[in-house]
């Protein structure tokens, strides 16, 4: 130990020595040497996303010349400082379209649908993945063959699965075979919106059900044999022991998909195809003004998104209590008092999971 | 947390005679009632995640005439489509190139930054661990699309971005921005690793007289390898299917990612969507990602179970 104290005064000493004590001349220095490691990766997250946010957000106020100038008779380009008109526009309905809910700007049908497309696909995922790890919790063999399978639709990019789906509810594919009936889905109808989640619930529903497998396995058996002792149902069982103790690794993944099937890209676009109203999400929707060099409405859509995906989130962390950052957050008075059935372990390594399936 | 099972397998075998002597009788038809249900409920898991990318298969496995048949096994079994992905004017050869070399630089500046950033936040104590957590945490939450208008406005040299290099189809374009969701990934992916291996480790290197530095490139490093591994190939699975801005930025057939080759694929054949040929690419792209997967699982087991002095 006198070597480590004597290093610790020469060099900012890595020594890592504990959690538990308080200020000491071993962990003194770290804080020089944490800042110079982490910097590269900071600088990085500052240049490709600070700044373009802060770009998304300026670029957000102005608008795009468009047409002739009445003056000089040529192409105008440049760009026009326009104040909050990109966000009031919204609400002028200038752009009303044909979508599931009805007649509506164009906006808040893209809202809604990424409203709904989220309600729903969460859902039903969390509902089936946690069916999922209750049945592979009670396996006794067999469980690598079946997480194995569950890694398929994971695995799979969202674009490929995308078209996959195209194929299998293609007017005269195999889903209307077995239906019987000669449904349009892929026609942006509202069948469209439920081709999108059985495509989405297909592929994320195991992987909720791979997160809770993995909370419910840290359910110590004891518990459950003293509950029988006790004369409980396999309901209260479950009721009782299973999902308040699966509660937080299950908060933080619901959290995760959540997020990341606000920000829905992919499958609708390779699905249905762009421009179609009853999927179109706020990301597409921005993507297509972004591409037709409308970038300020495109920014403020995003921006909108961003901030939508913000408050969800921080609803999720107050009202669910997510713990999103595990124990590495130092002890905070205002985070100690929801810690009841603080599982800080368990949820760290499902949040980093969760978001290996979010891309 | 990786142990909690191990005891209740392991343990049992020292009086496995007896455990099953007084396991024996309690087999009722309640419990192999139970065992049946278990399996039938696993084998729906499987058949559910099986089935649509069986689909798949089967159809790239057609001849490319009968791309919408909706037989459940192909006749006559015909490799056509797989040939068709790779004429010329697909450029899906070239493609898969273009995924690699930006999912793959992706993923080395990712581990790159990544590990020695993880490390910190690991194992030492300084002062703002919590804001640099958040603000990890916040880059992993926003979405993607965000970064789209002013990027593309800038890549694409427009107006007020007249000073900079036209960046559309380069790697770099694409590169850059995934960067934005795999340092996230891969920060908190390897920070968990490194608190799971013990301090004592580093601490009796540097008792034996190493550096803190040679303490973690000779013993925290090798240790963390399966770690580093795992999250190379989540990191890198996510580079590789990633379509938004790879769609937004590589315009070019011969700079577009596989994703987004698939995505155009026009076909040999006329006007009719080819997707018998969009099959076979499905499976090309995604075969190599699950073999990954299979792997993956390994290592992730190996990485939770090796612990050194634990």
């Amino acid at each position: 130990m006198a070597t480590a104290t004597a290093e610790a005064r020469n060099v900012p000493a890595v020594t890592a020595d504990g959690h538990k004590h308080k200020k000491n001349a071993l962990s003194d220095g770290q804080g020089r040497l944490a800042w110079m490691l982490l910097a590269p990766t900071l600088l990085v997250i500052i240049a490709v996303a600070g700044i373009p946010v802060l770009m998304s957000i300026r670029e957000s106020f102005f608008q795009t010349n468009a047409g002739v100038d009445p003056n000089t008779g040529l192409i105008q380009g440049g760009e026009t400082f326009v104040g909050l008109k990109n966000f009031t526009d919204i609400f002028r309905g200038a752009n009303p379209v044909e979508g599931t809910w009805g007649s509506m700007d164009r906006f808040w049908n893209a809202f809604l649908n990424t409203t709904m497309i989220t309600i729903v696909c969460v859902l039903l995922e969390t509902v089936l993945g946690v069916i999922m790890a209750l049945i592979m919790a009670k396996a006794f063999r067999g469980r690598g063959v079946v997480r194995a399978g569950i890694l398929v639709p994971w695995a799979i990019p969202t674009i490929v699965s995308a078209l996959m789906w195209k194929l299998i509810f293609d007017s005269s594919g195999v889903m209307n075979r077995i239906l019987g009936r000669e449904i349009l889905w892929l026609a942006d109808t509202g069948a469209s919106f439920w081709a999108i989640v059985i495509a989405d619930v297909w592929k994320t529903a195991p992987f909720i059900g791979l997160l809770t497998l993995a909370g419910l396995q840290t359910i110590p058996a004891e518990v459950y044999e003293a509950a029988k002792v006790d004369g409980a149902s396999t309901w209260q069982q479950f009721q009782r022991i299973t999902l308040p103790m699966v509660r937080p690794t299950l908060v933080v993944a619901v959290l995760f998909r959540t997020l990341d099937t606000l920000r829905m890209f992919d499958l609708p676009y390779g699905m249905i195809g762009p421009g179609k109203y009853h999927v179109e999400t706020l990301s597409i929707f921005a993507y297509q003004e972004a591409t037709q060099s409308r970038y300020g409405p495109a920014a403020a859509y995003a921006i909108i998104l961003f901030i939508y995906v913000l408050l969800i989130a921080f609803l999720f962390v107050r009202l669910l209590g997510a713990d999103v950052i595990g124990d590495s957050a130092p002890p905070k008075t205002k985070k100690k008092r929801r810690g009841k059935d603080d599982q800080a372990q368990t949820a760290e390594v499902p949040a980093l999971e969760a978001m290996g399936g979010a891309h | 947390m990786s142990t909690t099972s191990a005891p209740a397998e392991t343990t049992p075998l020292t009086n496995q005679a007896e455990i099953d002597a007084l396991a024996h009788p309690k087999r009722s038809p309640k419990y192999l009632v139970g065992l049946i249900a278990s399996y039938v409920g696993m084998a729906l898991i499987v058949l559910y995640c099986i089935i649509p990318f069986y689909w798949m298969v089967v159809s790239s496995l057609r001849q490319p005439s009968e791309g919408q048949s909706t037989e459940f096994i192909p006749s006559p079994i015909s490799v056509e489509n797989f040939k068709a992905v790779f004429s010329p004017q697909n450029n899906f050869g070239r493609s898969l190139i273009n995924s690699l070399i930006v999912a793959g630089t992706t993923t080395i500046l990712t581990l790159l930054f990544g590990i020695i950033a993880a490390y910190a936040l690991a194992r030492l104590r300084f002062t703002g661990k919590g804001a640099v957590l958040w603000i990890i945490m916040a880059c992993s939450m926003f979405p993607l699309i965000i970064l789209i208008p002013p990027l593309l406005k800038m890549f694409s040299s427009t107006e007020p971005f007249t000073w900079f290099p036209y960046w559309v189809n380069t790697y770099q374009a694409v590169i850059l921005p995934s960067l934005s969701f795999g340092l996230p990934l891969a920060v908190w992916n390897l920070t968990a690793f490194f608190k799971q291996l013990p301090n004592e480790l580093e601490q009796a290197a540097m008792v034996d007289g190493c550096t803190p530095g040679v303490a973690f490139r000779k013993v925290i490093l090798p240790l963390a390898a399966p770690g580093v591994f795992t999250t190379a190939i989540i990191v890198f699975i996510g580079a590789w299917n990633e379509f938004l801005v790879a769609l937004t930025f590589l315009q070019a057939p011969e700079k577009q990612t596989a994703t987004v080759a698939i995505s155009k694929f026009t076909g040999t054949s006329g006007f009719d969507t080819p997707y018998g040929t969009i099959m076979a690419a499905g499976v090309i792209v995604t075969v190599p990602l699950l073999i990954a997967v299979l792997l993956f699982q390994r290592r992730i087991v190996a990485g939770l179970t090796a612990g050194g002095v634990k």
